[in-house]
């Protein structure tokens, strides 16, 4: 049950800089592990983080198998017009996950 | 003269040692803490976001758990105990609870279990599995805030005592108590970290070494690991009652859960 939380401002007055924060449920497996046989836990991990805000990108993430499980991301922005934050994550074995949110600027 | 002295110095000594506190077995109401207290402001802030708590993960499955059916009965939790922030509000506070029909307490992981069997006809969830852990922790964030209350039925006093009787019996190769550590040197460090009270005021909990949900069973078999002892299997009596004590000496602490520990 893969699940995002996000936390974007509801409501922002044109200019501010804002927080943006991204929360995705991953197990952010190494590769690197072992199980008890010797066998290899294969790596699956989330390779790439993207935001866009209405449809321009505005920040994007690659990942590796050092970034701990549950990625957790916060960057900022400027609130320039109201419109939609669109989050996607894409990873091994086929992983892809999307979430987003609205904000009104003032 | 010299002999005089010495009958003074004796008595001295005598009326200091006395005078000094004896250092009490248990930690008094007054200096008890959470261990959210002994946190970096790092690790503080990261609980007290729900949107950067990585236990609120769990909870969110374990919400669309509570309202999906299970089993023979084709019922969900949410069929019989309809909204869960009023129904199980302060729940997770009473928990561990005596079980009349096993004559012993269970705790609320083990709760679910047995729910599952009488009334959904559902196999039972694998203790630790993530699916066990998010409905736990679901349920016991709706007590968030609730004053904890667990040990006060009279029928369980012999199950607390019993779990204070295993906090003080020192074990393992390291041959230490739990009271060692968290009764007599909690306000020290061991290896850089806090050592804290055992006060299991937020569990499930997310602990960034497990990077992981876990229950306070896990915990304690780490403990019981850490002291080089045989630790008991998940889902043992022994780890009951000691979640039970543990929980009774918290008594009246706020509910923590998810909470976030290093």
């Amino acid at each position: 049950m893969p699940s995002a939380l996000i936390n974007v401002p509801a409501k922002a007055k044109r200019g501010d800089i804002i927080e943006i924060k991204a929360l995705m449920s991953h197990i952010m497996e190494t590769g690197y592990r072992r199980t008890a046989a010797g066998d290899v836990v294969p790596r699956d991990i989330i390779t790439s983080f993207a935001c866009r805000y209405n449809g321009s990108e505005i920040f994007r993430a690659e990942f590796f198998p050092a970034i701990a499980a549950n990625p957790f991301i916060s960057f900022f922005t400027v609130a320039k017009e109201s419109g939609k934050f669109e989050f996607e994550w894409i990873g091994d074995k086929g992983f892809s996950e999307t979430a987003s949110a609205s904000i009104t600027v003032a | 003269m010299i002999a005089a002295r010495a009958i003074a110095l004796c008595s001295l000594a005598a009326f200091a040692i006395t005078a000094l506190p004896v250092r009490a077995s248990e930690i008094p109401p007054s200096e008890r803490r959470s261990g959210y207290s002994f946190m970096a402001p790092d690790t503080k802030a990261i609980q007290d976001d729900d949107t950067a708590n990585p236990g609120m993960l769990w909870v969110l499955d374990g919400e669309s758990l509570w309202k999906k059916k299970q089993g023979a009965s084709d019922k969900a939790c949410a069929d019989c105990h309809d909204d869960a922030r009023t129904s199980m509000k302060g729940v997770a506070a009473r928990y561990p609870a005596f079980d009349k029909e096993l004559g012993r307490p269970v705790d609320l992981e083990q709760r679910i279990n047995l729910e599952r069997a009488r009334h959904q006809g559902a196999e039972p969830l694998a203790l630790e599995s993530r699916d066990l852990l998010a409905l736990t922790a679901f349920i016991a964030e709706q007590s968030r805030g609730v004053a904890i209350s667990a040990g006060e039925d009279p029928q369980l006093e012999p199950f607390v005592a019993k779990g204070r009787d295993l906090f003080m019996q020192r074990q393992g190769q390291l041959n230490l108590a739990c009271a060692n550590c968290h009764d007599d040197n909690w306000d020290r460090r061991l290896a850089g970290s806090a050592i804290t009270q055992a006060h299991p005021t937020g569990y499930p909990m997310y602990r960034l070494e497990w990077q992981s949900l876990g229950s306070l069973q896990r915990r304690l078999r780490g403990c019981i690991f850490g002291v080089r002892a045989q630790p008991y299997e998940f889902g043992a009596p022994e780890l009951v009652e000691l979640e039970l004590y543990l929980m009774s000496r918290a008594k009246g602490m706020p509910i923590e859960t998810p909470a976030v520990r290093p």
